[in-house]
């Protein structure tokens, strides 16, 4: 008896097709309250980021205010928040390119050959997803400054080249869509063995490159302790960083603040509006099997 | 045909190998060399010098390391509770029942899990100022405060507060694996059930929660070292001070400040992998305890 149960001629049905009416409302009101909880801190984030100090400071605003230009001019002129926008996809687009591509290596040599110690290698590599990367953060200061990649965006993308979860991802995936014939039959044909990498299986694996592809790229847009440590030139820093360095400098400014936190999320919000089905999607994925 | 089979097994390797070189260069090795940095006393500038357990009897009696400690197990707990309760709910919500929206509202609950983590605590931090922020404002307003709170000068609140932004960042994750996990299970458990005369709070007790135990588990084991390693939110809330009275300071920003504030690198290190052996040993507990359960049951 779900809610297209209409109440028959009996008092009975029609109190218990009431009641049911009832449910309903008040759960469609809590899930609705709760969805406007999740989204109303950015509402209101993008309204103060369009009025002046003076007003923020006096009352709550609900509404756009007429700010934004100047508000923007002063961040401008502060800080240069394009090169932060600039250094944020560095990072994020440099991380997820070689999370992809050695990723989508390292999952198609352990899912299609069979050679010794595959199986403890692979559960080797999964067990240090339960490694905290704060472990490596002091010694990765010394080491990376030793080889001289210290205050370089290289010391933040190279390491995505070994991102565990990525490889057990798309490992799923060419288990289970790819079948070895495919394979053999190239084999057959006579190419080589990256040259079946790069023209059949990069090709084939796309839906599970796409998906931890959004993944990777929020997680290293996010990414805030390891290039506030390992970076220490302004002109390098990403936006959560350069966020950060709003706050130090200018807490008293608060439309600026506002913009600057506001700038950092939207390319966030945008990504999510667009591909929101496939980030849910992965999550889902990636946990259950594990 | 034979020796063929084997040679391509082995290209395995060549697969495999740019994965490990990386992984051993920029994971493994600053790992163990972190180690190492742990005994000893090394302030960035000279060379490190060895000490041998001397950080390590340090930092078991350190109080504000323990205090680290125990702030950031009490903000864990204080958010993780409700986070996987509330999202178990929900998911048993948006999965069950017919309900117009329910992509949308799972799209909504998931959205703050992706928002970066900096710039909310900067975010919440605005909202709570006590002379600007918009919370006061609105609470004013409404008539509901006669004059602003000080919000930042209450430790229990300001604990509650990263708590709050936890849960707020990582219940519609938690709903969406769950959500993952029941759509696992088949719907014949339930409807013999039904057809037994089992209501609807009896399916969720008797068969939903125990058939979603190892996706519990996950759960409980995954938030937990994600949340041993809190920081950006706590930083940014507080201006990176932990205040008031080091009750927002986590185990991670009293590692960051030792180290990298405060120049005492190996000790910062130390911190690091006390915290290390902590998760672990969770980790481990965690396990052990729920499987022990399922003997008894």
């Amino acid at each position: 008896m779900s809610k297209g149960a209409l109440p028959v001629n009996d008092g009975k049905l029609s109190m218990e097709g009431r009641r049911k009416k009832r449910a309903h409302l008040s759960l469609y009101t809590g899930l609705i309250g709760l969805a406007i909880l999740c989204l109303f801190p950015f509402y209101l984030m993008i309204m103060y980021s369009t009025h002046a100090n003076a007003d923020i400071a006096s009352t709550f605003l609900f509404f756009p205010g007429g700010e934004l230009v100047n508000n923007f001019t002063r961040m401008v002129e502060n800080v240069d928040i394009f090169r932060g926008f600039m250094n944020s996809f560095i990072i994020a687009g440099g991380s997820t390119l070689l999370t992809l591509y050695f990723g989508g290596m390292t999952a198609y040599g352990f899912s299609k050959f069979k050679f010794r110690f595959n199986t403890i290698l692979f559960l080797l590599m999964l067990a240090t997803m339960m490694i905290p990367a704060q472990l490596a953060l002091i010694g990765s200061y010394r080491w990376l400054g030793m080889i001289g990649l210290l205050d370089s965006h290289a010391a933040i993308i190279l390491p995505a080249a070994a991102n565990t979860f990525a490889v057990f991802f798309i490992k799923q995936f060419l288990d289970g869509s790819i079948p070895d014939d495919v394979l053999e039959s190239a084999r057959i044909d006579g190419a080589g063995e990256l040259k079946i990498f790069h023209r059949i299986i990069l090709p084939m694996i796309v839906p599970a490159l796409a998906a931890i592809g959004i993944f990777t790229f929020i997680g290293a847009w996010n990414n805030f302790i390891g290039p506030l440590v390992l970076l220490f030139s302004e002109e390098k820093y990403p936006l959560p960083v350069m966020v950060a360095l709003i706050q130090g400098y200018y807490n008293t400014d608060y439309g600026l603040m506002y913009l600057g936190v506001a700038m950092s999320v939207l390319p966030i919000i945008i990504v999510f509006s667009l591909f929101s089905k496939r980030i849910m999607g992965s999550v889902a994925i990636g946990a259950v099997k594990g | 045909m034979f020796i063929n089979r084997i040679n391509k097994g082995n290209c395995g390797y060549f697969f495999i190998a740019p994965f490990f070189i990386v992984f051993l260069l920029f994971g493994l090795y600053p790992i163990l060399y972190s180690f190492y940095l742990s005994l000893t006393n090394w302030d960035g500038l000279n060379d490190p010098e060895f000490i041998g357990l001397a950080n390590y009897t340090r930092a078991i009696i350190d109080p504000l390391f323990l205090q680290s400690l125990f702030n950031t197990f009490f903000i864990w707990i204080v958010s993780v509770v409700p986070q996987l309760t509330v999202s178990l709910v929900l998911a048993v919500i948006l999965t069950n029942t017919f309900l117009i929206g329910k992509d949308f509202f799972r799209a909504v609950y998931f959205f703050p899990n992706i928002v970066t983590a900096a710039s909310l605590g900067l975010l919440v931090s605005l909202m709570f100022d006590w002379q600007t922020g918009s919370v006061n404002q609105l609470l004013m307003s409404i008539g509901f405060l006669d004059q602003a709170i000080d919000w930042k000068n209450n430790a229990l609140f300001m604990q509650m507060l990263v708590s709050a932004i936890l849960f707020f960042q990582y219940f519609g994750y938690s709903m969406l694996i769950y959500i993952a996990g029941l759509q696992g299970i088949s719907p014949e458990y339930a409807e013999a059930a039904k057809v037994d005369g089992a209501s609807k709070i009896q399916i969720f007790f008797k068969i939903t929660v125990p058939l979603l135990k190892p996706i519990i588990i996950f759960q409980v084991i995954t938030s937990l070292i994600g949340g041993v390693q809190i920081f950006d939110q706590p930083y940014m809330l507080t201006e990176g001070s932990g205040s008031p009275n080091h009750a927002t300071l986590t185990s991670v920003m009293y590692l960051y400040r030792t180290a990298f504030e405060q120049g005492r690198f190996g000790y910062g290190a130390t911190i690091a992998f006390c915290l290390f052996v902590v998760i672990v040993s969770l980790s481990v507990i965690s396990y052990l305890v729920s499987r022990n359960r399922s003997k008894i049951a």
